[in-house]
């Protein structure tokens, strides 16, 4: 029989885990002279506590609901991909190719073609290491890892020395064209005459990852690829004998992480920055590995997680700007929260099992 | 293109390989023991950090030296916790521990000495200083031996030449000890040494820890010998390139040594290579920043030859019936 | 003689013999909530043969792995040579003089056989004083014991008999006087066992006390002394092995008389359903499995295949199952089977009327996290029926799944179950109706019984027969020599990558398949 009922599997352990590591930071904020209550009133204030907060904390949400499914998607093939950053920045860059080439007439027009051009070149940037480790048996974790760096390079080089470079010593872009700007939040909601911040990032790129989460949960329970990837993630043996392929599977899986992970250009690159920017990834592949881990690899516990980190990140740059607390605090949480619930989750999770055995054992 | 030319390159080909070099073995000790260890990187940045804070803080190099040491140590002991003692996944746990030092060393940093997350420059007493091998300045002289004596063979910080130093020792360690043929047992077949009366778990402990001190020898360099001090992410993926390295050697030391060099000859090379004309393509210098991944992708894909790593690597021991 | 008086004489007898090598007093050990080993006592007596033997999952490992310091017991004593011994791990029962040969073997495959032997054994902190020690004991090891193994040959180049020599010696080097052997015949060939009993009988001459753990009643009434009986993690029976005889044996270990007989009708041919010509089969190393095998099954029939495990057989089953490549011809109904292509894999095989219960249900047959519902559409997430325009649907699965578990007798008949929560029967009667409820032309079955308690294996024998009687063929591959007779309408012995002869239940019997199975040709024999 199983140990523990499914609920302690999804909600409790993750839940301790998470208040773990937020007294582990509690912890660090006072050692450096701060008042972590203080600390967590800010936060909350910062990113709740109007529609500015509000506007960004979701644009950060819709990055790692992005990055967390990109993660998850492979997770559920057991397949580790790391390489979400340089999927996000190859994205970026197929992104603004676009934009740069062809002129839209509308943003309702372009953002479509958008969606598929990033999804295409975040995709193609996962294929390599897909390819690599279904066929040659190379370990995709350190191409992944291989293949962030070649990406920031590829970056660099087209933001330095490219046609796209926009005149001036920052690396980045020529602006894209205004008739391509997505709307944000205040565009959105102005007409159903609510009020919202008119320079929060948050744009309509928030329901596309809000349908991404929808979609994550039809294709992997309801179809038969999500059935023969989870099959194939949860034991390879099986999956040979029913008739799945682990080539093709292990590349289509890598080919949709990447392509979620590149759509996260159409949030920060199209919807924000609106020109691409060398560094725009601010390191968002690598929270989907926390977002994913929280979340259990499910798209509900993504969104929650997601909304988790936009708070942490939001409130984080609040942080820095009223405590002087520095916001590489977020990455110690991110830390700390990959580490509970991925790599020390027995730590926790053996003594709530002997709990529940305990338990169990009195009720018989 | 001159000789003095030349020899600077070399000279600075080997100064940029030490670090690499130390992370590399580092690497090696962990995974050859069946634990497989991205978290280099943040072991070196922590070590980095510490050794200059410390060092700025006493003036003393050496207890700098130490400093950096525990912090690296720490870190491997907690990878220990997560990947041996609960049989956490090795990947992830070396991920966070990434992150872990990333963050920590901007945020203490910061409270400590208010630089944005910088360490003061260090002077003096506060870094390692160069050695002087005897009669370099008299040879110096000499025409062509003169300068690769005086320069690239003399003149180095002791970490240096303890660096070059721990690639024959590692070999004789890894191969003509009782230790270390433990040690590469319990990478290859954790079960053989289980049933043989050696504890798993010891061993496995004692190959992160020594892995820790390699990384902490690395960082310490990397603030006090190379550089003056800490910066935010100074060891900008130093971590990653070890790990490359580690693969493009197939986890042997003297092959470390030579992948080591070849990557920090890249890297030394770059300001003299970019923009420069070869065979008619300009090479760009991102290029040549990417080239030690590119490598290690082509030695992954079993291009050049194939790269197995200890078979018993990346996942925990668990006894079984 | 019944085995209470015998077991009353061993005790009276033990009273003035020299204390046992071995002896358990009270041994309990749990796992949660299962109980492996419940209150055992044995004694060992010095130079002797042992055998402990039980089914599988009697706790016959899990008391050897306490012996040998892998787990520790809950309750009970171990006195060795008479003396109170604690053995909290592997290295103190090395120091009691304790060695262990695992059923799978405990050796660094790219380690040389000198290296695998000094591990944990050095005699200093340098290697090499400690390596040309090994090697000098080494020879003397081998001749005096028939165990010759180069010791400069890396392991993964060993024959698996060989790569047991080197366990053997591990335990010798380490002065060994108690060696337990864990299943050791279950990879050799009939000829590498009789090379291992005549190692283990010179042993027990030099003075060395052996227990030998197998399923094997053949083994034991060839080889032990003495013999004791585990079932269901209890110590049901020691007995002296010339006192006794298979049968009783049997019964000791399943707790009643076990039906050897499957009761079915004879076999109404029909037309050929499989034609297998000059079939061959090269593993991922390069090593040709299977060489240039041909035969036949008709539809009404089963076609035992017989052979020591390791043989080809699961190679075989590889290829007509879908994902393994092979070379020659196999016709399905008269169509040629594409054996290396884009056809080749096991998905379309199901369409081509060939259904597969694997050899090893836990790695293939199911997946032990997903639910039983789950597992019955495995393999079949593309039929109609389980699908609406481009969604599954999952409750006309669980539905079906519902009724399958209903005619098979699955208990508990839950869908929502995990297949790891069922019993080892249970599980397989998840596959074998997901299989057989097919309607296959052609059943491929490996192992139909392995790990499966007595009541399901008479069930799953009968689902076996009904499907012949229905005018289906049957391929049944197993390393359990009574199944293959009680089942078997016409039997192959594979050795070797060969097809030994083919024969008729009824016209032949143990002594000639189990030469077969060593590779022996009958013909003069």
């Amino acid at each position: 029989m199983d140990t523990m009922p499914k609920w302690a599997d999804i909600v409790l352990i993750p839940l301790i885990n998470l208040l773990i590591a937020f007294f582990l930071s509690g912890l660090v904020i006072w050692a450096i002279g701060k008042d972590p209550f203080e600390a967590i009133r800010t936060m909350v204030a910062g990113a709740f506590g109007s529609t500015d907060g509000v506007g960004y904390t979701l644009y950060y949400t819709t990055n790692f609901i992005f990055t967390g499914l990109a993660v998850a998607v492979a997770s559920r093939a057991a397949l580790f991909n790391i390489g979400g950053e340089g999927q996000v920045m190859l994205g970026g860059l197929g992104l603004t190719l676009l934009l740069l080439t062809v002129d839209f007439p509308h943003w309702a027009i372009a953002l479509p073609v958008a969606v598929i051009t990033s999804a295409a070149f975040g995709a193609g940037w996962a294929f390599v290491p897909a390819y690599l480790a279904a066929k040659r048996g190379s370990h995709i974790v350190v191409t992944t890892i291989m293949f962030n760096f070649i990406a920031f390079s590829l970056l660099g080089y087209m933001l330095v020395s490219s046609w796209i470079k926009k005149p001036g010593g920052v690396p980045e872009s020529l602006d894209f064209a205004e008739t391509v700007h997505l709307p944000n939040f205040h565009d959105i909601l102005a007409p159903l005459g609510i009020e919202f911040s008119k320079h929060a990032p948050a744009n309509i790129s928030f329901f596309i990852a809000v349908a991404c989460c929808v979609l994550f949960f039809v294709v992997m329970w309801h179809t038969q690829l999500g059935t023969a990837i989870r099959q194939f993630g949860k034991s390879e043996g099986a999956a040979i004998y029913a008739g799945v392929s682990p080539v093709k599977i292990t590349i289509i899986a890598m080919m949709i992480s990447g392509g979620l992970a590149g759509l996260m250009a159409v949030n920060a690159t199209m919807g924000e920055a609106e020109r691409l920017i060398l560094g725009f990834s601010e390191g968002a592949g690598f929270i989907g590995i926390a977002v994913a881990l929280m979340g259990r690899n499910h798209p509900f516990g993504i969104f929650l997680a997601a909304v988790l980190f936009g708070f942490l990140y939001q409130g984080g740059s609040e942080l820095s700007l009223w405590m002087g607390i520095p916001r590489e605090l977020v990455i110690v949480i991110q830390a700390l929260v990959i580490l509970l619930t991925g790599a020390l989750d027995n730590m926790v999770r053996m003594p709530v099992e002997r709990l529940f055995l305990h338990f169990r054992k009195g009720a018989n | 293109m001159d000789y003095g030319l030349i020899i600077q390159i070399l000279d600075s080909t080997l100064r940029l390989a030490t670090p690499l070099l130390l992370a590399c073995l580092a690497g090696m000790f962990s995974e050859r023991a069946g634990v497989f260890d991205i978290g280099l990187e943040g072991k070196m940045l922590a070590a980095a950090f510490l050794s200059a804070a410390v060092a700025a803080a006493t003036g003393s190099v050496w207890l700098g030296l130490l400093a950096g040491i525990a912090a690296s140590l720490a870190l491997a002991l907690l990878h220990g916790v997560a990947s041996i003692t609960f049989r956490g996944d090795q990947l992830i746990s070396g991920v966070a521990i990434n992150f872990l030092a990333a963050g920590l060393t901007v945020i203490v940093g910061q409270a400590w000495f208010s630089l944005g997350g910088r360490t003061p420059p260090l002077s003096g007493e506060g870094r390692f200083s160069e050695i002087e091998w005897p009669l370099a300045g008299i040879i110096n002289d000499i025409p062509v031996a003169g300068p690769i004596y005086a320069d690239i063979i003399s003149g180095h910080t002791i970490l240096v030449y303890v660096a070059l130093l721990a690639v024959p020792l590692s070999w004789f360690v890894l191969f003509r000890t009782r230790y270390g043929l433990r040690l590469r047992a319990v990478g290859e077949n954790p079960g053989a040494v289980d049933t043989a009366g050696i504890s798993v778990t010891r061993l496995r402990y004692g190959a992160v820890l020594i892995c820790g001190l390699l990384c902490g020898l690395a960082g310490a360099y990397l603030a006090t010998g190379l550089a003056a001090g800490f910066v935010k992410e100074m060891t900008a993926g130093r971590g990653f390139i070890a790990l490359a390295a580690l693969i493009f050697a197939k986890w042997r030391p003297w092959h470390a040594l030579g992948a080591c060099l070849l990557f920090g000859f890249l890297d030394a090379s770059a300001p003299f290579l970019e923009n420069k004309d070869v065979l008619g393509v300009t090479i760009v210098p991102q290029f040549i920043q990417a080239l030690p991944y590119m490598l290690t992708v082509f030695i992954l894909a079993g291009f050049i030859g194939r790269a197995d790593p200890p078979r018993a690597g990346g996942a925990a021991y668990v006894k079984e019936r | 003689m019944s085995v209470e008086t015998q077991k009353g004489r061993q005790d009276t007898a033990a009273l003035t013999a020299p204390a046992p090598a071995i002896e358990l007093r009270g041994i309990s050990k749990s796992f949660g909530p299962v109980q492996a080993n419940k209150d055992i006592a044995i004694k060992v007596a010095k130079g002797t043969i042992h055998g402990i033997i039980g089914e599988n999952g009697a706790g016959k490992s899990t008391l050897m792995s306490i012996l040998y310091g892998f787990y520790k017991a809950d309750k009970g004593e171990i006195l060795i040579n008479g003396d109170h011994t604690d053995i909290p791990d592997s290295q103190a029962a090395i120091a009691a003089g304790i060695g262990m040969v695992f059923q799978h073997f405990k050796l660094v495959e790219n380690f040389t056989v000198l290296e695998n032997v000094v591990l944990g054994a050095e005699s200093g902190p340098m290697l090499r004083p400690s390596l040309s020690k090994a090697r000098k004991l080494l020879t003397q090891l081998s001749d005096e014991y028939e165990l010759s193994v180069d010791p400069d040959a890396k392991i993964e180049d060993l024959s698996v008999g060989h790569q047991q020599r080197v366990e053997i010696l591990k335990a010798l080097y380490r002065q060994a006087d108690i060696l337990i052997l864990d299943e050791p015949t279950g990879v050799l060939t009939p000829a590498e066992a009789d090379h291992l009993f005549r190692i283990l009988e010179g042993l027990r001459a030099q003075g060395k006390t052996i227990i030998l753990i197998t399923h094997k009643l053949r083994e034991i009434m060839e080889i032990t002394d003495t013999v004791s009986v585990m079932r269901r993690g209890q110590m049901t029976a020691t007995v002296k092995t010339a006192e006794t005889n298979p049968e009783q044996l049997a019964e000791l270990m399943v707790g009643r008389k076990v039906l050897l007989q499957v009761d079915k009708a004879p076999a109404k041919l029909g037309d050929p359903i499989l034609e297998v010509e000059n079939l061959s089969v090269v593993d991922g190393d390069g090593v040709e499995r299977v060489k240039g095998i041909n035969f036949n099954v008709r539809a009404g029939e089963i076609l035992g295949i017989a052979g020591v495990s390791g043989n080809g057989q699961s190679e075989l089953l590889e290829v007509l199952a879908g994902y393994g490549k092979g070379t020659g011809t196999i016709r399905m109904n008269g169509d040629t089977l594409d054996l290396t292509g884009t056809k080749s894999d096991a998905k379309t095989r199901r369409k081509q009327g060939i259904a597969h219960v694997p050899e090893d249900r836990h790695a293939e047959g199911l997946i032990l996290d997903f639910e039983a519902w789950e597992n019955t559409a495995l393999g079949y997430i593309d039929d109609p029926a389980y699908n609406r325009g481009l969604l599954m649907d999952n409750a006309a699965i669980r539905k079906d799944t519902e009724e399958k578990m209903e005619r098979f007798d699955v208990r508990p008949p839950n869908p929502r179950l995990a297949a790891k929560n069922f019993s080892g029967g249970n599980q397989q009667k998840i596959v074998l109706a997901r299989e057989i409820e097919r309607n296959p032309d052609l059943l491929l079955i490996g192992q139909p019984t392995r790990g499966v308690d007595i009541g399901a294996i008479e069930f799953i024998h009968k689902q076996i027969v009904a499907l012949r009687d229905q005018g289906k063929a049957i391929i049944l591959v197993s390393v359990e020599l009574e199944e293959i007779f009680s089942l078997s309408d016409r039997i192959a012995v594979m050795f070797d990558g060969h097809i030994m002869g083919e024969r008729n239940p009824a016209d032949t019997d143990e002594k000639e398949l189990g030469l077969l199975m060593a590779g022996m040709t009958t013909e003069g024999a």
